[in-house]
């Protein structure tokens, strides 16, 4: 274990001073007109979820693609809603775009005519003083390592700059549950690995809940404390929606060695349930 | 020519860590200038020509000589300025208020599916009724007061950002508008704070439109009802066969309209660059 704790460069007095549990019951959702995206096009795409997740707990949530991974995310948000079933947060049911989360988009949909300091701000709840936000948002702004550019507009930016000040504005909503889907997908692999790290560092600084959905495994079980695997029954196929097919609990204490065998067990374990081979030498 | 106003990039920056913004092309500013001002001179010189070796008698065609005259004539009157303040207070005037209900009335429609249903096909209908056609009953609502000339002006305005602001606000970037929303922007907060600035570079040049259509419409309206400025003049030369003073309107004409659109030119480059 040659890793160490990365030092956390701000220790945020402001933020992350809330965590909330998140429990689904029952949830399905279906769409009316057949949607491209999932492998059969009608039908439901999640069906009878139901998961408990603890404050403060870290949650990987992997699937194939068009397993309704992103709709259950935007769902806890308050983006989309349940067809039955029902998401609480904290005890109480989820509100149309819920103030107690915050997003990281899978895009960091940062708005182009302003400087990343000002999309920082865009996440601050309502009602902040004017200082007490400009200081939440520079202490934000350098956690994610971005002190110097806090001037600079998006458009002079990287895409992994850009997705650190997605993660920042998500974060100075000072969210009870942080939901991020895929947000490191796009970005290159040594990027994605750097920004997995920061991630790290901020919830260990500000240690929210997280739901994170992700098509990367080695990317889950290097953050997560629980992966979930969303997918549909082998016995039931063509109708019936995604639902849990595996929890795992990831063992060891973050940060985690990225090549220990005990993780590459489980990659493998996790890739079988995704139905990706092996190729085991014997 | 113009920069390329492209949809707001919401989700791919890109990767330049300059913070110069890049320049159109090489082009030096008097290249510019010089090459613009190329074309003009050469009709000039080659009017001149025409006119002064008969090739083109001056009942036709007046010389350049002529126009001045006429111009200096006119001003000595103090018929010229007068004539060119009138015309461009009409065209300021109903500009503003037309390019003001063209941003509100575009923008409800742009907003508000419901706003488009009930109002979109009725404007349309409107926007389709050719601006002569207002002018009789213009005048016989208003008689030949200002505000006959200023309501038409406001009529040929407001279209070009009516449907510009409509169109563009119905096409701003959903995710940075489903971002907005996931932020705790709503209504009145949203549409200011991700909405208006996105379509901004498009509210520019829907006012450029309307500007050229608001000096399309004051001379619609001065040829047919007025007893000052530069449609005015212009009919009134066609009626006592004033040729030269024809030909000074139309340079007028050509000049204001010019100058104002380069204005606006500028307004609109800066909100390319600001918020494109």
């Amino acid at each position: 274990m040659v890793l160490t704790q990365a030092p956390v460069t701000a220790h945020p007095g402001h933020v992350g001073q809330r965590a909330f549990g998140v429990e689904f019951a029952g949830l399905g959702r279906a769409f009316a007109a057949p949607r491209r995206r999932g492998a059969t096009a009608a039908g439901p795409v999640l069906q009878d979820v139901s998961l408990r997740i603890e404050p403060g707990e870290i949650v990987a949530v992997l699937g194939p693609s068009g397993c309704g991974k992103s709709t259950l995310l935007r769902i806890v948000g308050g983006l989309d809603r349940p067809s039955t079933g029902s998401v609480a947060i904290d005890g109480a049911p989820v509100s149309e775009f819920d103030p107690r989360c915050a997003i990281g988009f899978q895009e960091p949909r940062l708005l182009p005519w302003r400087t990343l300091e000002h999309n920082v701000a865009l996440g601050l709840p309502r009602g902040v003083p004017r200082a007490e936000g400009r200081e939440i948002v520079a202490e934000l702004v350098s956690l994610v390592g971005l002190a110097n550019f806090s001037q600079h507009t998006p458009r002079q930016i990287s895409g992994g700059m850009a997705q650190r000040t997605s993660l920042a504005r998500a974060l100075a909503r000072n969210p009870g549950v942080l939901l991020l889907d895929e947000p490191f997908g796009a970005l290159d692999a040594l990027t994605r690995l750097k920004m997995q790290d920061l991630l790290l560092d901020v919830h260990a600084a500000a240690p929210t809940t997280v739901l994170l959905v992700t098509h990367d495994v080695d990317e889950a079980l290097q953050l997560a404390d629980r992966v979930i695997l969303l997918g549909r029954s082998p016995d039931a196929p063509g109708t019936a929606g995604n639902d849990i097919r595996q929890v795992i609990t990831v063992p060891g204490e973050r940060p985690r060695d990225r090549g220990s065998a005990e993780l590459a067990e489980l990659r493998a374990q996790l890739l079988g349930g995704l139905g990706i081979e092996r190729h085991s030498a014997h | 020519m113009t920069d390329s106003t492209g949809i707001a990039i919401g989700n791919a920056p890109a990767v330049a860590v300059t913070p110069s913004r890049a320049p159109r092309t090489g082009t030096r500013r008097w290249v510019v200038a010089v090459g613009g001002a190329v074309l003009p001179l050469a009709i000039l010189v080659v009017w001149q020509v025409v006119t002064t070796t008969g090739l083109v008698p001056t009942s036709q065609v007046p010389s350049p000589q002529m126009v001045w005259e006429a111009a200096v004539d006119l001003a000595q009157r103090g018929l010229l300025g007068q004539y060119i303040a009138i015309s461009t207070q009409r065209v300021i005037i109903g500009f503003l208020i037309g390019a003001a209900l063209g941003l509100a009335l575009g923008a409800v429609v742009g907003l508000s599916r419901f706003a488009d249903i009930l109002l979109a096909p009725t404007l349309g209908a409107i926007r389709a009724v050719p601006s002569l056609a207002w002018v009789p009953l213009l005048i016989l609502w208003f008689k030949i007061g200002e505000e006959s000339k200023i309501i038409l002006i406001t009529i040929g305005a407001f279209f070009p950002v009516y449907t510009t602001v409509a169109a563009a606000l119905r096409h701003v970037d959903r995710q940075l508008v489903e971002a907005g929303r996931a932020f705790g922007y709503r209504g009145v907060r949203l549409f200011f704070t991700v909405q208006l600035p996105a379509v901004i570079p498009s509210v520019a040049s829907g006012l450029r439109l309307a500007l050229a259509q608001a000096w399309l419409f004051l001379v619609a309206a001065e040829l047919i009802a007025a007893s000052m400025g530069l449609g005015f003049l212009l009919s009134d030369s066609g009626n006592n066969g004033r040729i030269d003073r024809i030909f000074l309107a139309i340079i007028l004409l050509a000049v204001l309209g010019k100058l104002t659109d380069s204005i606006l030119a500028l307004f609109e480059r800066w909100a390319v660059r600001k918020w494109a």
